[in-house]
C-alpha cells in the first residue's frame, strides 16, 4: 500500500515538474528569449560563480582550520619532520596560486560577463606575458623540486652501518616479522622452504638464521637507526607507517628496504596526544586481495635500554620449535644445540 | 556559363540524393561508415557505460559512507554478492572499485570522449567529406563494441570481474589462487582490453590520417581549431603508448596461461611454492604505466582541446596564446612519455630513478600552468555568454587547477612517500583527470548537440545540471584531500581496522551523499538529451555564432558533409570582436579580401596573394566545366 502510495507521489511529483518545464519553454518562446543571445539567466550564471567562489572559500578555509589537528598526524620519524616540512612548503606556495587563479576564474565571469552594449577586446596574443608565465613556474617549480630532491637522497641513501635490521615480509593477510637476533645478520632464506612452521621459508643451513627471531610487535629504539628490509611471499604489498612516514612495496621476488630513525616512543606519544591507547601501526597500501584492508602489525617505539633488555628476552625460532633443525647436517646441529641451551 | 553552373552543382546534388537513399537502417544507424554516425554510437555507448560506472561508485560509497547499513534490498541487483548479513562482499567492493576505474578511464573517457569528438569533428571542421578511412573507422567502433559485450559479461560471471585495481598489477591478476576475480573475469577482463587497443588503434590512426591528409583548401597546420590540435596530438599518444600496454597485456597472458615467468619470482600461495623464478612485477608497472601515464593526456587533452574551442567562442575573443596553446600541447604529448615512473616512486625501483622521474615530472607541470593562464586571460576583458556548454568548461578550468596544483605534491617523491595510494591520489586524479575530462565532454555534448542532432539542448536544464555537478563534484573530491593527508588508503573495504583510519566517519558520509546526489542529478541530463533529440527547439545553422567550419553545414548534413564544393578557409578560427567588423564574429571561411575594414596590416599583405589565389580557382573551375559541357 505504501509503495502504491509512493508511487502515486512520485508520478505527481514528475508530472508537476513537467509541467513547470513546459511552461516555462512556452513562455521563454512568447517572450522571444530565445533569439536573444544572452537572457536574464547570463547575470544569474555570473553571479553564481561569485556566490560559489566566496561560499566555497569560507567553507574550505573552515574545514582546514578546524579540522587541522585531525587529519595531521603526528610524526615520529626524523625524516617525517623533512618531508612534512617540504609538504607544508609546497602546501604555501601551490596554495596561494590556487587561491589568485581562483578569483580571477570566477570573478571575470561576473566583471565581464555579456552586455550588449561592449565589445570583448582582440588580444590574441602577447609573448612577453606568455615568457613570463612560462619562467616563473618554471622557477618556483625548479626550488620546490631541489627540495624534494634532497630529502629524497638522503631518505634513501644506504643504512648506516649500526643499522637494526628487522626483516618485515608481507602474506595475504599478514605481515611477518623476522629479527636478525645477536648477530644482527638475518639468515638466509628460500621460498621453497616455506611451511606451516617456517612461515618465511628460512633457511637453516645457514648459520645466521640459528639465532633469528620472531615477535608478535615490531619493537624498535628510540634515537637509533632501524633498516626495515621488506619483501613479499605471494603478491604485492606495501609496508605503510603513516606516523613514521613510511611506505615501501613489498615484491615478490625483490628484497626492498627502507631505513628510518624513530625519534618518539609510543609512551612518549601516548602523553603527547592524551590518548593512553595510541599505538604505532603498520598498514597495507598496494591491493591486495579480500584482507587488504586489515593487515594490521604494531610498531612499539621504546627507549634503548629497554630494546636491548627486550632483545635479550626473545627466543629463536629453533627454540620454540627445534623440529625445524632436525634435518641439519651434524656440525650445524651442534651448533643449534648450543644455541638452544643458551635461550634455555 | 550561369547556366552551366546549376546543372553541374543540382546534377551533384542530385547524386548525392541518389546516394542517400541507398542507406537503409543497418547501414545507416549501425555499419553505418559516416563519421557522425559514428560519433554519435560512440556517445550513447559511452553514456551507458558511464551510468554503469558511475552506479558502481555509488554502491562503493554506501559502503564506505554508512559501512553499518543493510544492503538487503541490493539483492536483486548483487545477488551473491551480498553477504548473508546484508553487507557487501569485500572481495566485490575490490572488483567494483576495479571495474569503475576500468569503465571510467578507457570506455567513457577515452572511447567516449576522444572516440565521439574526434569522429565527429575531425572532418567536420577540418574540411573533409569523412575520415580517410570510413570502414576502418566503423571497425574502430564495432571492435569497442566488442571489446563493451566482453567486459560487460565479466560482470556476470560467478567468480566476478577482475578485482586487482585498474593497474592489475601481476602477481594478484597473475595467480588465480590470490582472488576469485583473477581467474575468468582476468581472462575476460585482458580479452576485453585487447579488442579496445586495437580499436584505439584503429581510431587513431585514421584521426591523424584524415588530420594531416584531408584538410581543405587553405586550411594549413596554423589555421586548425585548437580542438583538432588536441584530438590530433592525442591520436598520436595513443598511437605510441597502446601497443605498449598491449604488450604488457600479452605478456600477462603468457605468464596466467603458458607458464612463463615475467613477472612471477619466488612465490609460495595457497600452500604450494610456485616453479616461477626470475620475473619482476615491477617489468609490468613499467609496461603499464608506459602507457598508463600518457593516458591520463589521452584523455585529457581532447577535453582541453574542446575547452579551448568553447571558451573563445562564448568570451567573443580569440583563444589568448594561440601558438603558446599548440606548443603546450606539443610539449605535454612528447613529456607524458617520459614520467610514467613517478607512478612508481615507492614500488621498489632503483630511487636514483625517482629522482630523474620527479625533475622529469615537475617539467610536464609548466605546459599545463601556461595553459591555464592562456584560459584565464581570454577570459579577461571578454564578453560572455553563459551557454552550458561555457559553464562546463569554465569548471573544467577550475578542476584543472585544482587536480593539477595537487600533482606537484605527488610528483615530488619525498612528499610522495606518505601520500602514494592514500586518498590524496584519489581526490588528485578524480579531479584533474576524472571530473576535468568529464566536464568537457559534458561541454562538448552541449556545444554541438545542435550539429549533431539539429535540434538544441534545453539551457536552464543544462544550468542546473551543471551547477548540481560542479557542486557535486567538489563536495565528493575536495575532502577526500582531507583524509588522504591523514593517511587513509585506498582500496580499503572498511575503517576500523586502524586507529589511524578510525575517524571521519562523519566526513566520509557526506562524501558519500554528495556523490549520490551527484550522480542523479546526471539524469537531468540524461533527459534533457534524448528529449532534446526529438522534441528540443529546432537550431539555426550557427546557434553560437562560431567561426570553425562545421557551422557552414546544413542542419542536417549528409553522408558527405557539404553539399556542393567544400568551403575554402582563409583565416584562422578565432576572429572574434576583430576590431572594425561589424559582427563580432568572422568565419572562417569569409575571405580577407572581403574584409578590408577589419585586416590587420599583415593581413592585407595577404589579400593580394588570396585574390591571386581565388581568380586561379575560378579558371580551374572554368576549364573544368568547360570539359564536362
Amino acid at each position: 500500500m505504501y509503495g502504491f502510495l509512493i508511487a502515486v507521489g512520485v508520478l505527481l511529483l514528475v508530472s508537476i515538474i513537467w509541467m513547470v518545464y513546459r511552461i516555462q519553454t512556452l513562455v521563454s518562446v512568447m517572450k522571444g528569449s530565445d533569439k536573444k543571445i544572452a537572457t536574464g539567466s547570463n547575470k544569474i550564471n555570473a553571479f553564481m560563480f561569485v556566490l560559489f567562489l566566496v561560499g566555497a572559500g569560507i567553507l574550505m578555509f573552515w574545514y582546514s582550520i578546524k579540522e587541522f589537528d585531525n587529519y595531521q598526524l603526528p610524526i615520529a620519524s626524523e625524516h617525517g619532520i623533512v618531508t612534512d616540512q617540504l609538504f607544508w612548503i609546497t602546501m604555501a606556495v601551490t596554495g596561494v596560486i590556487f587561491i589568485i587563479t581562483h578569483i580571477l576564474l570566477f570573478w571575470f565571469p561576473y566583471k565581464y560577463q555579456y552586455k550588449e552594449s561592449r565589445k570583448a577586446s582582440f588580444y590574441p596574443d602577447n609573448n612577453k606575458l606568455e615568457v613570463i608565465w612560462t619562467v616563473v613556474p618554471a622557477i618556483v617549480l625548479a626550488l620546490l623540486v631541489i627540495g624534494g630532491w634532497k630529502a629524497w637522497s638522503d631518505i634513501t641513501a644506504p643504512a648506516p652501518e649500526n643499522s637494526h635490521v628487522v626483516e618485515i615480509m608481507g602474506y595475504q593477510f599478514a605481515w611477518e616479522v623476522r629479527y636478525p637476533g645477536m648477530d644482527n645478520v638475518l639468515g638466509e632464506h628460500d621460498y621453497r622452504l616455506t611451511s606451516a612452521s617456517n612461515v618465511s621459508g628460512i633457511d637453516f643451513t645457514d648459520k645466521n638464521s640459528l639465532d633469528d627471531f620472531t615477535s608478535p610487535v615490531v619493537v624498535i629504539p628510540k634515537g637509533e637507526p632501524v633498516l626495515f628490509k621488506i619483501r613479499a611471499r605471494d603478491v604485492l604489498h606495501s609496508v605503510f607507517a603513516p606516523h613514521m612516514r613510511l611506505k615501501m612495496d613489498a615484491v615478490p621476488g625483490m628484497p626492498t628496504r627502507f631505513w628510518f630513525t624513530p625519534i618518539k616512543t609510543t609512551e612518549e606519544m601516548r602523553a603527547e596526544l592524551n590518548d593512553p591507547e595510541f599505538v604505532y601501526e603498520i598498514a597495507c597500501t598496494e591491493i591486495c586481495g579480500r584482507g587488504h584492508f586489515s593487515m594490521k602489525k604494531e610498531i612499539r617505539v621504546v627507549e634503548p635500554d629497554e630494546y636491548r633488555k627486550w632483545l635479550a628476552d626473545q627466543k629463536p625460532y629453533i627454540v620454540n620449535n627445534p623440529s625445524l633443525v632436525a634435518d641439519l647436517p651434524e656440525e650445524l646441529k651442534e651448533l643449534a644445540a648450543i644455541t638452544i641451551s643458551e635461550h634455555k | 556559363m550561369a547556366t552551366a553552373n546549376t546543372a553541374t552543382n543540382s546534377a551533384a546534388a542530385h547524386d548525392h540524393h541518389d546516394h542517400e537513399h541507398h542507406d537503409n537502417f543497418i547501414t545507416k544507424y549501425i555499419f553505418t561508415t559516416d563519421h557522425k554516425m559514428i560519433g554519435k554510437q560512440f556517445l550513447i555507448t559511452g553514456m551507458l557505460w558511464a551510468f554503469i560506472g558511475g552506479l558502481m561508485s555509488v554502491i562503493f560509497r554506501l559502503q564506505l559512507g554508512f559501512p553499518d547499513m543493510n544492503l538487503e534490498w541490493l539483492r536483486p541487483l548483487l545477488g551473491g554478492w551480498i553477504t548473508a548479513d546484508g553487507a557487501l562482499d569485500p572481495e566485490f567492493y575490490l572488483a567494483l572499485v576495479t571495474m569503475h576505474g576500468t569503465i571510467m578511464v578507457f570506455f567513457v573517457l577515452t572511447a567516449g570522449l576522444s572516440g565521439t569528438f574526434s569522429n565527429f569533428l575531425i572532418p567536420l571542421q577540418i574540411g573533409a567529406r569523412d575520415m580517410a578511412s570510413g570502414f576502418m573507422n566503423m571497425l574502430s567502433y564495432w571492435f569497442f563494441f566488442v571489446s563493451s559485450v566482453i567486459m560487460f559479461i565479466s560482470l556476470f560471471i560467478e567468480s566476478g570481474p577482475a578485482s586487482g585495481g585498474w593497474v592489475v598489477y601481476p602477481p594478484l591478476s597473475a595467480l588465480e589462487q590470490a582472488m576469485p576475480g583473477s581467474g575468468l573475469g582476468m581472462t575476460l577482463w585482458l580479452i576485453a582490453m585487447t579488442f579496445f587497443i586495437a580499436s584505439s588503434l584503429l581510431g587513431g590512426i585514421n584521426y591523424i590520417t584524415t588530420v594531416i591528409n584531408l584538410r581543405t583548401k587553405g586550411m594549413s597546420f596554423s589555421r586548425l581549431p585548437l580542438t583538432i590540435w588536441a584530438f590530433f596530438l592525442t591520436a598520436i599518444i595513443g598511437l605510441l603508448s597502446f601497443p605498449v600496454l598491449f604488450s604488457a597485456a600479452l605478456l600477462l597472458v603468457f605468464d596466467r596461461s603458458f607458464g612463463t615467468s615475467f613477472y612471477l619470482s619466488d612465490i609460495y600461495i595457497g600452500g604450494e611454492a610456485l616453479p616461477n623464478t626470475g620475473g619482476s612485477p615491477v617489468l609490468y608497472q613499467h609496461l603499464f604505466w608506459f602507457l598508463g601515464h600518457p593516458e591520463v593526456y589521452i584523455v585529457l587533452l581532447p577535453a582541453l582541446g574542446i575547452t579551448s574551442e568553447i571558451i573563445a567562442t562564448n568570451s567573443r575573443k580569440p583563444i589568448f596564446g594561440y601558438k603558446a596553446m599548440v606548443i603546450s600541447m606539443l610539449g605535454i604529448t612528447i613529456l607524458s612519455f617520459v614520467v610514467w615512473a613517478h607512478h612508481m616512486f615507492v614500488s621498489g625501483m632503483n630511487p636514483f630513478l625517482g629522482s630523474i622521474f620527479m625533475f622529469l615530472t615537475l617539467i610536464i607541470a609548466i605546459p599545463s600552468a601556461v595553459k591555464v593562464f592562456n584560459y584565464l586571460t581570454t577570459l579577461w576583458r571578454g564578453n560572455l555568454i553563459f551557454t552550458p556548454g561555457m559553464l562546463f568548461s569554465i569548471g573544467l578550468v577550475s578542476f584543472f587547477i585544482s587536480g593539477g596544483l595537487t600533482g606537484i605534491f605527488l610528483g615530488n617523491s619525498a612528499i610522495d612517500i606518505q601520500l602514494h595510494d592514500t586518498y590524496f591520489v584519489v581526490a588528485h586524479f578524480h579531479l584533474v583527470m576524472g571530473s576535468a575530462s568529464f566536464f568537457g565532454l559534458m561541454a562538448g555534448v552541449y556545444h554541438w548537440f545542435p550539429k549533431m542532432f539539429g535540434r538544441m539542448m534545453d539551457a536552464r536544464l543544462g544550468y542546473v545540471h551543471f551547477w548540481l555537478t560542479f557542486i557535486g563534484v567538489y563536495l565528493v573530491f575536495f575532502p577526500m584531500h582531507y583524509i588522504g593527508i591523514a593517511g587513509f588508503p585506498r582500496r580499503y573495504y572498511s575503517w576500523t581496522t586502524f586507529e589511524f583510519t578510525n575517524m571521519y566517519t562523519d566526513l566520509n558520509m557526506f562524501v558519500s551523499v554528495a556523490a549520490i546526489i551527484t550522480f542523479a542529478a546526471q539524469l537531468i541530463f540524461v533527459f534533457n538529451f534524448f528529449y532534446s533529440m526529438y522534441r528540443g527547439r529546432v537550431a539555426t545553422l550557427n546557434p553560437w555564432r562560431s567561426n570553425t567550419l562545421e557551422w557552414t553545414t546544413p542542419l542536417h548534413p549528409g553522408h558527405g558533409n557539404w553539399p556542393g564544393e567544400i568551403p575554402t578557409v582563409y583565416r584562422w578560427p578565432y576572429d572574434y570582436s576583430k576590431p572594425g567588423a561589424e559582427e563580432d564574429y568572422i568565419p572562417q571561411t569569409v575571405p580577407l579580401s572581403a574584409t578590408p575594414e577589419s585586416n590587420l596590416p599583415h593581413e592585407q599583405e595577404l589579400v593580394k596573394l588570396e585574390k591571386e589565389i581565388i581568380a586561379d580557382e575560378e579558371a580551374d573551375l572554368v576549364a573544368n566545366e568547360a570539359r564536362q559541357v
